[in-house]
């Protein structure tokens, strides 16, 4: 196995890594500590309204289910087993009852949710095609066929730790939010709240191979929308008149 | 995961017996690549695929690239905001937590 060549194990700002253990983070529950609570609903709460916003269709629901979620964390801590990481667990929790807040709602669950498997199932999987335009490429019959015939340029107005100007960050949100609803389910849980391939697909029910079809699609759209913006010096704004 | 270009291979011209008998040190295009790359992040490449993606990255700028901008791409989603809980539902939340305590107390 390769090792993840970067982004993989990344856990920004949630309680992960060098946040307390699991074990210490329940106990600290059980005896009631304030603090512990607050930071944890702190550090999980926007992936939690995210993850409900997939299945609902109000920021405002999104929210009750979130609260109703926490109070299910708070009732299910002491039976709480260890299994999964606390988090996913109460991840899982918001799913299902986002699901069911869903079905009140009338409206379709947004991706496939176990069981269904491969492009062309349920879901918005996306179909076999490539994830780059073949236009980009030399086509078969040409001496260099499938090698680059428009080659990525990179992108020399995004240094490494560079703050994002305003518009830069909203090309990119954009970017995102038009995303196929489960696309945008697994970038975000994977490249926003640094979740692992293994538990996003604890939580959406999805299998590993579809996980990262959905993922590589995400990944290929967001770069392709973006390419144009920062091949240009828009992240700066330095460059254009 | 190699399956996906075993079988794009089927609809392309016929191939010599030598070189279908050695498809897996058959260099890698960029077309098929750049298909790869997010099975290549995340380790889930069996090695010898991983050493046909190393060996073109090395030798392609435009992969070398491809690659890069992707990582980039997950580290610009990893800098969009949080949607935070309203102070109310947070309030209400925390005010749960000590009823909860006092109950199970």
């Amino acid at each position: 196995m390769a090792p993840p060549p970067g982004g993989d194990d990344r856990s920004p700002g949630t309680a992960t890594g060098t946040g307390p253990g699991d074990g210490e983070l329940v106990a600290a529950l059980m005896a009631g500590d304030d603090d512990a609570f607050a930071r944890i609903v702190d550090a999980w709460s926007p992936s939690m309204l995210r993850l409900a916003r997939y299945y609902v269709n109000s920021d405002s629901v999104a929210e009750d289910v979130v609260q109703e979620a926490w109070l299910g964390v708070l009732r299910g801590l002491d039976r709480f087993e260890g299994r999964s990481r606390l988090r996913t667990w109460a991840l899982r929790i918001v799913a299902n009852i986002a699901k069911t807040a869903a079905q009140k709602e009338r409206r379709a669950v947004p991706f496939a949710t176990g069981g269904t498997e491969g492009p062309g199932g349920s879901g918005d999987l996306p179909g076999p095609g490539p994830s780059v335009p073949p236009s980009r490429f030399w086509p078969a019959g040409e001496p260099r066929a499938g090698a680059w015939r428009t080659p990525p340029h990179p992108w020399p107005s995004l240094p490494e730790d560079e703050v994002l100007s305003t518009e830069a960050v909203e090309v990119v949100r954009q970017a995102v939010a038009v995303l196929p609803e489960g696309q945008r389910a697994v970038i975000e849980l994977r490249d926003l709240d640094g979740y692992d391939a293994a538990e996003v697909c604890d939580v959406l029910g999805l299998t590993p191979v579809n996980q990262r079809v959905l993922l590589h699609r995400a990944r290929a759209t967001v770069r392709a929308t973006v390419e144009p913006y920062f091949a240009e010096g828009v992240v700066s704004g330095e460059r254009r008149p | 995961m190699r399956t996906w270009w075993r079988s794009r291979r089927k609809g392309g011209p016929a191939r010599s017996r030598k070189e279908r008998s050695g498809p897996q040190s058959r260099p890698l295009s960029c077309q098929e690549l750049v298909e790869l790359v997010t099975d290549y992040l995340d380790g889930a490449l069996d090695a010898e695929t991983v050493a046909r993606f190393d060996e073109h990255i090395a030798g392609c700028d435009g992969c070398a690239t491809y690659v890069e901008q992707i990582r980039q791409t997950a580290r610009l989603v990893g800098k969009l905001d949080e949607r935070h809980l309203s102070a109310p539902a947070r309030s209400r939340l925390l005010e749960a937590f000590r009823d909860w305590k006092r109950t199970t107390q």
